[in-house]
């Protein structure tokens, strides 16, 4: 125990004299609308482990995206190895020494661990055709030393997530890499399985390799890094040694902002139960949801990404149902096997993700906003009234200041703001009792978001209830009568606006 | 890059120019260069002669009549291959029922001499239910429309020749024979178009198609049935792929196992070469209509010149890549955008 400690006294000042594997300084991102990162700086010593921690969206996976190459920063420098570099493409990086463990696992599932480690380096024999026994033999040999025993002739399909992270770790060693990077590596590994990955982390500590890691898992700070930065909107906060601080420290690093922005809640009538949800679970994916929900209320369904927040509102919009629980609308247990289902009992749900399941981009914007109006009642034999619905649709473009010279405009050619608008529009034409919205604010500019909320808060005076999901907690503590709080597929608590803060929920959300 | 950044506007204005306007500009310039070569290489006008032309759009008539059916399916972003092979099968079945009374030879002699309703309605139900089999195959079991169509183009091949083991289905009535006889083909050919361009653009079906095309995930939170729609499109196909085959058969006042071979191909070009995009949701009957008769008027063109029919089917099959080409390049400036 001792001679541990002293050892990890001497690696601390060996590094303060230097040993600087990454240095990154002054550091902006800019994507369409958003900054992603503003005068970011970072450095990673050798033989450390470094985590980036921060709520969603703080620019943690935008930082690691340009430390493994993806991204190219518009401003800044990365020195590697006191050198300072240009990165071209994360292939680039990795023959640099840099290597990223995929939070989604980027193996090909019908080749053989082998074949996935020495891709575009197989060993080849004197026809010139690839050598499957040295190769065999070669990662045998590179197994050995990580201490991992997994066979290099089974297929990837075959291996458990664990193992396949390990594969990862072994490719990347295998590359000589000294800079390896792991976006939240233990999201889906039991303790088991964690604990020998933090054994394996350890061991390439102690071979010199610096380890950026990304995690929400305040535990696993204070288990495996030396050493966290902070970031927020983008911005870099601090960096500390892992033993220096605790988890208030934190937490209060990660959520320390002011709110700025004015959240205007109106005053609304909350009264009789619209929607009953019990026990409420999907199998594998979260578990014993149940809550209440009101007449003009609006209920912040909060969570860290992965939560199974969005999972939630996907079930009670039937886009995949649940396996067990039960709904009731107006006290009345009702079956959601579909949304057309949800839509019969007047719910309506607003995607999170604009592109993939929101915006028809190739239509136009009235294409886009008719198409859930498009019931019965607006519907002769089969043809559409086309004359009463665009007049809808034109009201409702009004009333929300869509910006766009006329509704005959592809809905791609908009900003980011102005779809979001076209797709409340779409489900407010079906004037829903109930509205389930998904980040309605995500990617969007401030202006266009207060309209959005000033938008929300009214609709919920004029009686409808609302769940909404946000990764913000300003926006969630601002909009919301009640707040219920989501960690790995539970529910972890329901606060009433008057008791919340952002500590407490991300307490309860980060565990 | 600062091309882009200095003009978008005109980039914009550029793709603006309506596409019904820009294909038929594509259909005269055709027109008109054979007609130059038909004056330099012939000695004649390809144009001025309206007994050419009525043959021309006689001729394209039944591949018009499958491609409104196909532009459909495309638009929801899928394909069907099965439509030749269904022309022959249903040609082949409801020939069995035309034939005329006292022919000895007839595929059901007791059955000879029906009235033509009766052909008819078998070979829309015919058609109708290998666009059904498409259809559900590919809502339920969810396998690619490429597979499943490709199934049912062997397959409806094989009905075909398996009916009569390989002989030809000859001597209709007089009045199944009508269905093809004079310009008949041509208004059928015409009224299918207006139908489904209606149906297209004025109903929740049209709305649907093109829904669906666009963003099959978007369109069934939207509150769409997918599944139940893709099995009315699929249907929509295979009943007018009937039809034509009903129409070939009149017209050629015989049925055989290997007719409207490769019709399918013709269909899916013509499609395309009017605009329907095969990435879904983009897609009009006017262009479909267009993109027949350019077809229609180069293989007219190439004969009028006296062109060699091998290279009639090269050029063929370069137009149809050109096509395909120009729309993945339409996509990828649309997407860069985005």
């Amino acid at each position: 125990m001792i001679s541990e400690h002293t050892k990890e006294a001497i690696e601390r000042v060996k590094s303060q004299v230097g040993d600087r594997l990454l240095e990154i300084d002054g550091i902006r991102k800019e994507f369409p609308g958003v900054v992603a990162l503003d005068d970011v700086r970072f450095s990673l010593r050798k033989g450390t482990v470094h985590a980036l921690m921060g709520e969603n969206g703080a620019g943690k996976s935008t930082l690691m995206k340009i430390i493994a190459g993806i991204y190219s920063p518009d401003r800044g420098t990365i020195r590697l190895r006191g050198e300072e570099v240009t990165l071209h493409g994360p292939l680039d990086a990795l023959e640099r020494g840099i290597a990223m463990i995929h939070q989604e696992l980027a193996l090909m599932p019908f080749m053989t661990v082998a074949e996935n480690i020495w891709i575009r380096r197989e060993p080849l024999n004197r026809f010139g055709l690839v050598d499957h026994l040295q190769m065999a033999r070669q990662t045998q040999e590179l197994f050995d030393r990580l201490n991992i025993r997994i066979d290099p002739l089974s297929e990837v399909r075959f291996l458990t997530v664990a193992q396949r992270q390990m594969v990862e770790i072994a490719k990347a060693v295998s590359y000589e890499s000294d800079v390896l990077i792991m976006d939240e590596p233990t999201s889906a590994l039991t303790e088991t399985e964690v604990d020998h990955l933090f054994r394996i982390i350890r061991d390439l500590k102690a071979r010199g390799i610096g380890i950026v890691y990304i995690t929400h898992k305040m535990n696993e700070l204070f288990e495996i890094a030396d050493e966290f930065s902070v970031f927020r909107d983008g911005h870099y906060v601090g960096t500390h040694a892992s033993e220096d601080v605790n988890r208030d420290d934190i937490i209060r690093m990660m959520v320390g902002r002011e709110i700025t922005e004015m959240f205007p809640k109106e005053e609304a009538q909350i009264t009789d139960i619209v929607m009953g949800v019990d026990h409420l679970t999907l199998d594998g994916v979260f578990h014993d949801i149940s809550f209440d929900l009101r007449k003009g209320e609006i209920l912040g369904l909060a969570g860290l990404v992965g939560s199974g927040r969005s999972n939630v509102a996907e079930a009670l919009f039937g886009v995949t149902p649940a396996t067990s629980g039960k709904i009731r609308i107006d006290g009345e247990e009702v079956i959601i096997g579909s949304p057309a289902d949800a839509m019969k009992h007047g719910m309506a749900f607003l995607t999170e993700d604009r592109k993939e399941t929101g915006c028809f981009l190739p239509l136009s914007i009235l294409e886009n906003m008719q198409i859930a109006m498009l019931q019965d009642n607006n519907v002769r034999i089969g043809f559409v009234d086309q004359g009463t619905v665009s007049r809808l649709c034109d009201e409702m473009r009004e009333a929300l200041r869509v910006k766009t010279p006329n509704m005959e405009e592809r809905i791609e050619n908009l900003s980011g703001g102005n779809q979001q608008k076209v797709l409340i529009a779409r489900w407010l034409l079906t004037k829903p009792r109930i509205l389930i919205l998904d980040e309605p604010t995500r990617g969007i500019d401030v202006g266009a978001k207060a309209e959005i909320h000033r938008l929300i808060s009214r609709l919920a005076a004029q009686g409808v209830a609302v769940i909404m999901i946000s990764s913000e907690l300003p926006e969630i503590l601002g909009m919301s009568d009640r707040i219920l709080v989501m960690h790995e597929g539970h529910m972890t608590g329901i606060i009433d606006r008057q008791e919340a803060d952002q500590v407490k929920i991300m307490e309860l959300a980060a565990r | 890059m600062e091309d882009v950044q200095i003009e978008p506007t005109a980039r914009k204005e550029i793709r603006r120019l309506p596409s019904d306007l820009s294909i038929l500009m594509v259909l005269i310039g055709v027109a008109l260069v054979f007609e130059v070569l038909g004056w330099i290489f012939q000695g004649q006008s390809f144009l001025m002669n309206p007994q050419r032309l009525t043959i021309m759009i006689l001729q394209v008539s039944v591949v018009g009549i499958i491609a409104i059916g196909v532009t459909q399916v495309i638009i929801t972003g899928g394909i069907d291959l099965s439509s030749g092979s269904v022309v022959a099968m249903t040609a082949m079945v409801a020939m069995s029922f035309a034939q005329a009374s006292g022919y000895e030879r007839a595929v059901y002699p007791s059955l000879t001499g029906l009235p033509v309703i009766i052909p008819l309605a078998v070979g829309l139900c015919m058609g109708l239910f290998a666009g059904i089999v498409n259809g559900l195959l590919i809502a339920r079991t969810g396998i690619p429309p490429f597979i499943a169509t490709l199934g049912m183009m062997v397959t409806a091949r094989g009905v075909a020749k398996w009916y009569t083991k390989g002989q030809p289905v000859s001597f209709p009535t007089e009045g199944f024979a009508t269905i093809g006889n004079g310009a008949l083909p041509v208004f059928i050919f015409l009224g299918v178009a207006v139908i489904f361009h209606i149906a297209l653009k004025y109903t929740r079906y049209g709305k649907f198609t093109y829904a669906i095309g666009a963003n099959p995930q978007a369109a069934r939170v939207s509150g769409i049935n997918v599944q139940r729609h893709l099995v009315k499109v699929y249907a929509i196909a295979g009943l007018l792929a009937g039809l034509a085959g009903i129409v070939t058969a009149a017209r050629a006042e015989t049925a055989q196992a290997g007719m409207g071979m490769m019709y399918e191909l013709d269909a899916i070009a013509a499609a395309v070469i009017g605009g329907t995009s095969l990435a879904g949701g983009r897609g009009k009957i006017f262009g479909t209509v267009v993109g027949t008769l350019i077809l229609g008027l180069m293989m007219s063109g190439f004969t009028f010149l006296r062109v060699d029919a091998y290279y009639q089917e090269i050029v063929k099959g370069m137009i149809i890549v050109a096509a395909v080409v120009a729309d993945v390049y339409r996509q990828k400036a649309r997407s860069k955008k985005a």
